[in-house]
């Protein structure tokens, strides 16, 4: 794959001004560019603001809206601490929260490891390797007999069903890789002139210096786990102490199958009572949460990270 | 150290770490990606899960024919190309647009706001994107509240089998256009500014600068992009249609892979929906075969090179 762009030469490197060859603009042209940028951004935005807006309301505030509130009027915690304090809305919490990070971890060691071991020149198969790597990003065996092999290995039921399969994204690997292979080989040379071993040079050397792109990836490795829920459909889907956040919000809410505490109204079964509306939307806001907090701290790095899956077979 | 002709022994042993290193992914690819692989001789079984796969039994080419003979494959076939034609139309332009409009921006903060506010709905799930859908444009949602309160009568897009096509095509550009700028903004990033100045000082204004250096500029990832597309054309889209598929229906909103899920997985008929994922597989393989020739044809790198 030969997606060349080189390392980004980010917008932030060219002048906040116009260029002096440049047309002034015309004021049809500038407002019709405010008005699709600001219509985009509103397109994000509003829902957003509507749903925790109707998240921190009142029932009182609910009815007189009919329904989701746009403008806010007496908001309160309220929602919140009821959804808080149901059992099952709290389980699904803990259980996503456990997903992600043991996930995220797991798929962090392995692809960082590999990625190191393919990224040193000259090592001994690395070609190879990096073939079978690359030959499972266009096959793959497809839904079903992925689905046999894990239940074989007895994973249905099992939490690392949820896990394993999907814990190496080569996509990732090579991304990773791309970057410790410019690490600086005078630096690398200095250390193993030093005594350093391959570990050593991983962990002291590559690991630090590469700190923002280890850092993107392990975020996409975690919203990946935060999001699943078709692992969960496929391999826990009776289980209901094993769900986790998304798929209380796709039963409870999407599927208004009855209150959250209610924890025998599974899938599908009748309707028993939905949650008022407030609580619904605070489940939304709470699948959105960890997202948010991480978000602004990774948001620069993005580029970087994705535009060097510059893969170079 | 460097030296090639050093024997595997040595290499070995040089580089015996580095190997070690590599057992972890190389591992769980092999359990989890190749031996699936294998997998797929289950297509050509009657597989019974009680005796695997070793000691089912044969059925040649059977649950290909049956497949063939099924309307409601060839419905999932005919959905999953019409939706896949929908969603290039008119998904396809919008990042580009969108990318042009951005990098016209002068002001980088102003900029670097709007993007990191556009690529936000990448990171939510398909549930929650849903959910958010469902809130808005749904039954009870903010749109027919609207509607009912100015007493238009209502619309409930959500479970219309007939617009289902806009539906997820609106839902894919809502989720995913913001972040498919970033491509394009770097190719944008990499047109060589002196071209602009050449072209400004032979007297071409603005439309023609984009025309003859923008777009020319960003040819080879819009065909990049486009091989991916049309290589993808039988993947539209599973968790968005597995989740909305109980509320529009199956008619219009069973693809190939919901098919497969539906009539290999829930129903045990595991070698049936074995044969309509390979059929997928390989329709797939041609397709991005055929979609890189393209490429080539044009004179451009595709996914691999020549």
């Amino acid at each position: 794959m030969t997606l060349t762009i080189e390392r980004p030469v980010t917008a932030a490197s060219r002048v906040d001004r116009r260029a002096p060859w440049e047309e002034p603009p015309t004021t049809v042209g500038q407002a019709a560019k405010g008005l699709t940028l600001g219509g985009v951004l509103a397109v994000v935005l509003v829902p957003l603001w509507i749903i925790v807006v109707t998240s921190l309301s009142t029932p009182a505030a609910i009815n007189r809206a009919g329904g989701l509130v746009i403008w806010p009027e007496g908001l309160t915690l309220e929602p919140y601490r009821e959804m808080l304090s149901d059992p099952t809305v709290r389980t699904a919490l803990l259980v996503s929260l456990g997903i992600t990070l043991v996930g995220t971890v797991v798929s962090m060691v392995v692809s960082v490891l590999c990625a190191y071991g393919l990224s040193r020149p000259r090592s001994l198969g690395h070609r190879v390797i990096l073939i079978t790597l690359i030959v499972t990003m266009f096959l793959s065996g497809g839904l079903i007999p992925t689905f046999l092999v894990v239940t074989d290995l007895g994973g249905y039921g099992q939490w690392w069903s949820l896990i394993l399969p999907s814990a190496v994204s080569v996509f990732n690997i090579l991304v990773l890789r791309s970057f410790y292979s410019n690490t600086s080989s005078e630096l690398i040379d200095a250390a193993r002139m030093d005594g350093a071993g391959e570990w050593r040079i991983l962990w002291s050397i590559v690991l630090p210096t590469s700190r923002a792109v280890t850092a993107v990836i392990a975020l996409f490795y975690a919203v990946g786990y935060w999001n699943a829920f078709f692992n969960v459909m496929l391999y826990l889907p009776t289980d209901s102490q094993k769900w986790p956040l998304q798929y209380v919000l796709l039963t409870f809410v999407n599927r208004g199958n009855g209150m959250p505490g209610s924890v025998n109204s599974g899938f599908g079964t009748g309707q028993v009572q939905t949650a008022p509306l407030s609580l619904q939307m605070a489940v939304v806001v709470l699948t959105l949460v960890p997202l948010l907090i991480v978000y602004p701290f990774m948001q620069k790095h993005f580029r970087t990270g994705v535009l060097t899956g510059a893969i170079k077979g | 150290m460097t030296n090639p002709r050093l024997s595997w022994r040595v290499r070995l042993r040089r580089d015996r770490a580095l190997l070690l290193m590599v057992v972890p992914a190389v591992v769980l690819l092999v359990v989890f990606n190749y031996a699936p692989l294998f997998g797929l001789v289950t297509a050509f079984q009657e597989y019974d899960p009680l005796v695997g796969v070793w000691h089912s039994d044969w059925v040649g080419l059977d649950q290909f024919r049956a497949l063939f003979g099924d309307p409601l494959f060839w419905q999932a076939l005919g959905n999953t190309l019409y939706l896949s034609f929908v969603q290039l139309v008119l998904f396809f332009p919008i990042p580009i647009a969108l990318a042009l409009l951005l990098n016209s921006v002068l002001s980088e903060r102003l900029r670097n706001f709007i993007q990191s506010i556009v690529y936000l709905p990448h990171f939510f799930s398909w549930v929650l994107a849903i959910t958010i859908f469902q809130q808005m444009l749904g039954g009870a949602g903010v749109l027919n509240q609207f509607l009912r309160t100015h007493d238009i009568g209502t619309w409930d897009i959500m479970t219309n089998p007939s617009t289902f096509a806009l539906l997820v095509t609106s839902q894919a550009v809502w989720k995913e256009a913001g972040w498919s700028i970033i491509v394009f903004l770097a190719a944008l990033a990499a047109i060589n500014t002196d071209l602009y100045e050449a072209a400004a000082a032979d007297g071409a204004g603005r439309f023609r600068r984009m025309w003859h250096i923008t777009l020319p500029g960003l040819r080879g990832v819009i065909m990049l992009m486009l091989v991916l597309r049309l290589g993808n054309a039988l993947s539209v889209g599973f968790e968005q249609f597995l989740i909305q598929r109980d509320a529009v229906g199956h008619d219009a909103a069973d693809v190939l892979d919901t098919f497969s899920f539906y009539y290999g997985i829930t129903t045990n008929n595991y070698s049936y929906g074995a044969a309509a994922g390979l059929f997928k597989s390989v329709i797939s393989l041609v397709l991005i075969w055929g979609a890189n020739r393209l490429a080539h044809a044009f004179g451009e790198d595709g996914l691999y090179r020549r």
